[in-house]
């Protein structure tokens, strides 16, 4: 087997042992060491995820098999379209948030790039992972990474929010073991395929307690997607946390709607026999509701990162809205808004880093202040994100809503989706139009003592920035892409395919 | 058998759930370890129990299924480093917000009010 063999395996190995150089004295020791090595080990990740990207769009999907155990007793990691599309956002977003975080704000605390790549290889494994007691154990990988970077820098609000986020998602770990268990019992196998493969055989008295399971699988992965009864965590978490943290913790939430299309949407999908699509009563009354409280809590914000979180809990919302439609056009609208979503969100929240550092003691409240010294671009970057975020033409957050809308066919559907998407839209403008002023316009002196941006800052919200036209302007090419990866994960994967493709 | 350990995994995780209801980051942690003991007692067993039986395949007729095992040993040890840190972080909570309520700050008690 030649390197480029194992190419599945590196998203998780290259940020893990990068992690793990870097707590060595002779690295820790030095900042700028660090800063080198991890921000070139994150370049590597964006080749590698690139390049596996385009071996599975020629080659088919990927299957790893750890120490060549065969499938449904060894441990896979799956590479397909959607899996290795989430891969390559994650890298990207990681790059985008360490340079971000290399202008200064890595010293607040310790360990610090460590922490940051720790949570990337918790994250490219839940995305890669074939086996469901694997995404656990990536789970709890990328959770307690995020623990300790969500209270970097320090801080009695930090460590507030800090207590809130860490005690729920223990609590949401030990409801996934007990779902874990609850499957395993009924179905006997733990592996993705295989479980779809035998639920559609369960036995009349087995039906309700592999229910059970799935529906409290449903409330975990909600808790991490931060899904209508349970996001109340989400705002005060990602607004209290430093800039570059809340810029990758974009697509933590991601990774939970990401595990609820692979359970709920595939598995306990169609195919699924006498529980087929057991989650979709529920999701859909969740799925507009989530919005609806979303855009609510928008107009209620007082300060840009608090909006920008609500803005997350819109955007969670109008995925699940895509997950409940349960079609391949629905799902592949809801891929491309997926990655609209995280990107215009991180690089809001960059955004809000900047503006907080220039105008002293205001941060980023809407309150006048006195006017930020680089205010003419910051303000340029953000109406170039409000567009994106309300969703309005030229920039792809209006492709990712004119999908979501035309893939919604029935007629019942379209009376709910249609009012609240668009009007989440029309929120969106008028709460982002009401910050714009107030953070611009509503200024009294200048202040020329505060820090300007540094070039690595600008150079981060640029890349995610430079992201929103791309995928306009080849629009084409990634909705073609979302396409395929949307029909690929409704096909589903069973272990018979599974382990030819292993061969 | 079945009977008596399917009770006392759920005795267990009530009391767990019942402390992690109170409001106070020691209670929460107690709460959590008597839960993520239950839940591992629910691991082990969801493979079905089985006496005298190891979890060897081969070297007898009987065997035990020995993935929950597994499960569950990783459980443990993950279980374990995450009561850790929540054990610090109450610390630090206490430290920093001057209380060990969650929320920062006492929450008001009608009960405790009309008792006084």
């Amino acid at each position: 087997m030649s390197l480029f063999d194992h190419l599945v395996i590196f998203p998780v190995l290259i940020p893990f042992f990068v992690a793990v150089a870097l707590l060595f004295p002779s690295l820790n020791n030095c900042i700028k060491r660090q800063r080198v090595l991890s921000i070139t080990a994150n370049i590597i990740l964006v080749i590698v995820a690139f390049s596996l990207l385009f071996k599975v769009e020629a080659q088919g999907i990927q299957v790893y098999a750890l120490g060549d155990w065969s499938a449904p007793f060894g441990i896979v990691l799956v590479a397909d379209l959607f899996s290795v599309l989430m891969v390559c956002l994650s890298a990207v977003l990681g790059l985008a948030a360490i340079l971000y975080a290399s202008a200064g704000e890595d010293k607040a605390g310790v360990f610090y790039h460590s922490l940051i790549l720790f949570q990337l290889m918790g994250i490219n494994g839940a995305f890669l992972t074939g086996d469901a007691f694997n995404l656990f154990v990536f789970f709890e990988v990328l959770l307690i990474a995020s623990y300790s970077l969500m209270i970097h820098g320090g801080g009695k609000q930090r460590t507030q929010a800090n207590i809130h986020y860490v005690f729920l998602n223990l609590i949401g770990s030990s409801l996934f073991l007990f779902a874990l268990g609850t499957l395993y019992g009924t179905l006997g196998t733990l592996n993705f395929a295989d479980m779809a493969d035998r639920i559609p055989l369960l036995s009349n008295d087995e039906l309700l307690i592999a229910k059970s399971g799935a529906l409290l699988l449903l409330a975990v992965f909600g808790l991490k997607a931060a899904m209508l009864p349970l996001h109340f965590w989400l705002p005060k978490a990602y607004s209290t946390t430093s800039t570059s943290v809340a810029a990758l913790f974009a697509i933590m939430t991601k990774v939970g709607i990401y595990s609820i299309w692979r359970v709920h949407g595939v598995m306990f999908g169609d195919q699924a026999g006498e529980l087929a699509n057991i989650a979709l009563p529920w999701l859909w009354p969740i799925a507009l509701l989530t919005i609806a409280i979303g855009a609510i809590a928008v107009l209620a914000s007082t300060s840009l990162r608090v909006l920008c979180s609500n803005l997350v809990i819109v955007s969670v919302g109008t995925l699940l809205v895509t997950i409940s439609l349960n079609t391949v056009q629905a799902a592949s609208a809801g891929i491309y808004y997926l990655l609209h979503s995280t990107v215009a969100c991180a690089a809001m929240f960059m955004l809000a880093g900047l503006i907080q550092q220039q105008r002293g003691q205001a941060e980023d409240r809407f309150v006048a202040a006195r006017s930020m010294p680089q205010a003419g671009i910051l303000g340029f970057i953000f109406v170039l994100l409000a567009i994106a975020l309300i969703g309005m033409p030229p920039l792809s957050g209006f492709v990712g809503k004119a999908l979501i809308l035309q893939s919604v066919t029935n007629a019942t559907e379209a009376m709910w989706v249609f009012p609240l998407i668009l009007g989440a839209g029309l929120i969106a403008l008028i709460a982002l139009s009401r910050a714009g002023t107030s953070l611009f316009w509503r200024t009294n002196g200048e202040n020329t003592s505060a820090p300007k941006g540094h070039l690595f800052q600008y150079v981060a919200i640029g890349l995610l920035v430079a992201i929103l036209p791309l995928m306009v302007i080849f629009g084409g090419t990634v909705s073609d892409y979302t396409q395929l990866a949307a029909e690929q994960l409704k096909a589903g994967l069973s272990l018979q395919q599974l382990i030819e493709v292993a061969k | 058998m079945e009977l008596v350990y399917a009770i006392c995994v759920g005795f267990m995780s009530a009391c767990g759930i019942f402390l992690m209801l109170r409001g106070h980051t020691f209670t929460l942690v107690i709460g959590l370890t008597l839960l993520s003991y239950a839940v591992n007692l629910f691991l082990f067993a969801s493979g079905g129990l089985t006496i005298g039986a190891p979890a060897v395949l081969s070297s007898s007729e009987n065997y035990a299924d020995p993935l929950p095992q597994a499960l569950v040993l990783t459980a443990i040890v993950i279980g374990f480093a995450m009561t850790a840190f929540a054990v610090i972080l109450a610390m630090r909570g206490r430290a920093d917000l001057g209380s060990d309520h969650v929320d920062g700050i006492e929450a008001f008690d009608p009960l405790s009010e009309e008792k006084s």
